[in-house]
């Protein structure tokens, strides 16, 4: 077994209650399951014991945090332990007062999603008109002088317009810009159809990304993330498993990433039970896919297997039904042929008429 | 090229943490950090918008006796300089 490497983020999902239904929300799709959500108390020690084991990152997410009223509780305790905190919202449903009531705190940093440059197309992907209060929340940040991210996640219908997008953030004087292409796994996998887009689009959106980098170099940081459809070698999925990232489920999982307990026979114990420390070290589903002794070929004997960690564990099991196979993105997996219909399938560029399934807390139907 | 009587700080989104793991410095920004060695987090701890770029220098001198002033001026504002490209440290106009 590997050793537990030292953690540096903490990713604290608060809840998975949101206001919106994002058609690649990065939730489970079973999430109304994990109902039994953490209290305050549970929370604050789990910030405590993250931080002594090397934690100095929270990014307090969801769902949509500002649906906990302990939420300014948890950013105090955080600052008290001199932790980066960071908020990661859709911006709804937020008072300016309960803003301030954040900055008074001591929080760091406010990310804020937004589905697209365009109202009606925005808040079509949010399943509900959210997009003008967006934009006020994004005003407020700036006006009580939060750093600001904006984040924007890419797809077939609005990666036409990543440089709308980058001009939106510019007004709003974004200090950094996320353009994140959908992975497609949990809601987005569902959608894929509808969401995946062709390789020209792509590669589009990324020269004018790449431009505006250099362009608002130390003014706005601009960050373009490739989907791992139409990349050769898959990412380092979360810095690698159990790495660098821990995850705490809103009913207190500790997990490698945000979807691992979507894995079968996967066991991850459970705060309520264990310290962080304990879960870190000795978790059996931690430990399963941590290092390189669970790789099989051709990640075994890969030159990049120290740096793309046979990439992600969901996406192997989502496309082959074996969370231990190479990821399927990678262009050696034997398993690659999955990945290439997929984009085959995105690339016949006409028009089709798929709707889509909008995030809910009923189980969607299979297919 | 930052201007001698320049104040650097630290932008709004960077935070300097010390890192008890470590022992060393931590620069922290969204998503990020940069582990710093300790001429960095030296120079960092200065940039409070209330010291020139001069003022800067001339304390570091008095703690890198051994370095020679051109040299150690020249360092300081690469560093700066490459800060200020990764929006990490401002310098008001």
């Amino acid at each position: 077994m590997s050793p537990a490497p030292r953690p540096y983020t903490l990713v604290a999902e608060l809840t998975y209650a949101c206001p919106l239904h994002c058609v690649y929300c990065s939730n489970p799709v079973d999430f109304a399951r994990h109902r039994d959500v953490l209290d305050t108390a549970t929370w604050r020690r789990v910030l405590r014991e993250a931080e002594r084991l090397g934690v100095v990152q929270v990014n307090f997410t969801g769902g949509e945090p500002l649906l906990r009223p302990d939420l300014e509780a948890l950013v105090e305790e955080a600052r008290a332990l001199d932790l980066y905190t960071n908020l990661i919202t859709s911006g709804l449903p937020l008072e300016r007062a309960r803003l301030e009531r954040l900055r008074r705190l001591g929080l760091d940093n406010v990310q804020v999603s937004i589905q697209d440059a365009r109202p009606a197309e925005s808040d079509r992907i949010a399943g509900r008109e959210a997009f003008h209060r967006k934009l006020e929340v994004a005003r407020w940040v700036k006006e009580l002088g939060f750093p600001l991210t904006v984040n924007t996640v890419l797809h077939r219908e609005n990666l036409d317009r990543a440089g709308e997008v980058i001009a939106l953030a510019e007004e709003l004087h974004a200090d950094r810009l996320e353009l994140a292409n959908t992975q497609y796994l949990g809601w987005a996998l569902l959608n894929r159809q509808t969401l995946l887009p062709t390789p020209a689009q792509i590669e589009s959106a990324r020269s004018v990304a790449v431009a505006a980098r250099k362009r608002l170099e130390g003014r706005m940081e601009v960050v373009f993330v490739v989907p791992d459809y139409y990349v050769e070698f898959p990412p380092a999925c979360m810095d690698g498993w159990g790495r660098r990232f821990m995850v705490v489920s809103p009913d207190g999982l500790l997990l490698p990433c945000l979807l691992a307990h979507t894995l079968p026979g996967l066991s991850f114990g459970n705060v309520r039970d264990q310290s962080v420390d304990e879960l870190w070290t000795s978790s059996p589903g931690l430990a399963a896919f941590r290092g390189e002794s669970w790789m099989p070929e051709p990640c075994r004997s890969c030159a990049r297997r120290s740096i793309d960690f046979g990439g992600c564990r969901c996406q192997a099991f989502h496309l082959t039904g074996n969370a231990g196979a190479t990821d399927p993105a990678c262009s050696l997996s034997p398993d690659h042929a999955l990945v290439e219909a997929a984009r085959a399938d995105a690339a016949r560029a006409a028009p089709r008429l798929v709707s889509f399934k909008y995030r809910s807390a009923r189980a969607p139907a299979a297919g | 090229m930052i201007p001698p009587a320049a104040r650097p700080s630290l932008a709004a989104k960077a935070r300097l943490r010390f890192d008890h793991a470590s022992g060393g410095y931590m620069l922290l920004y969204p998503e990020r950090g940069l582990a710093l060695n300790p001429t960095a987090a030296s120079i960092l701890k200065l940039c409070n918008g209330e010291l020139t770029v001069d003022a800067i220098v001339e304390r570091l001198q008095g703690e890198y006796t051994d370095r020679p002033a051109p040299e150690l001026r020249q360092d300081v504002l690469e560093f700066l300089e490459e800060m200020v490209r990764r929006g990490l440290l401002q310098v008001p106009a």
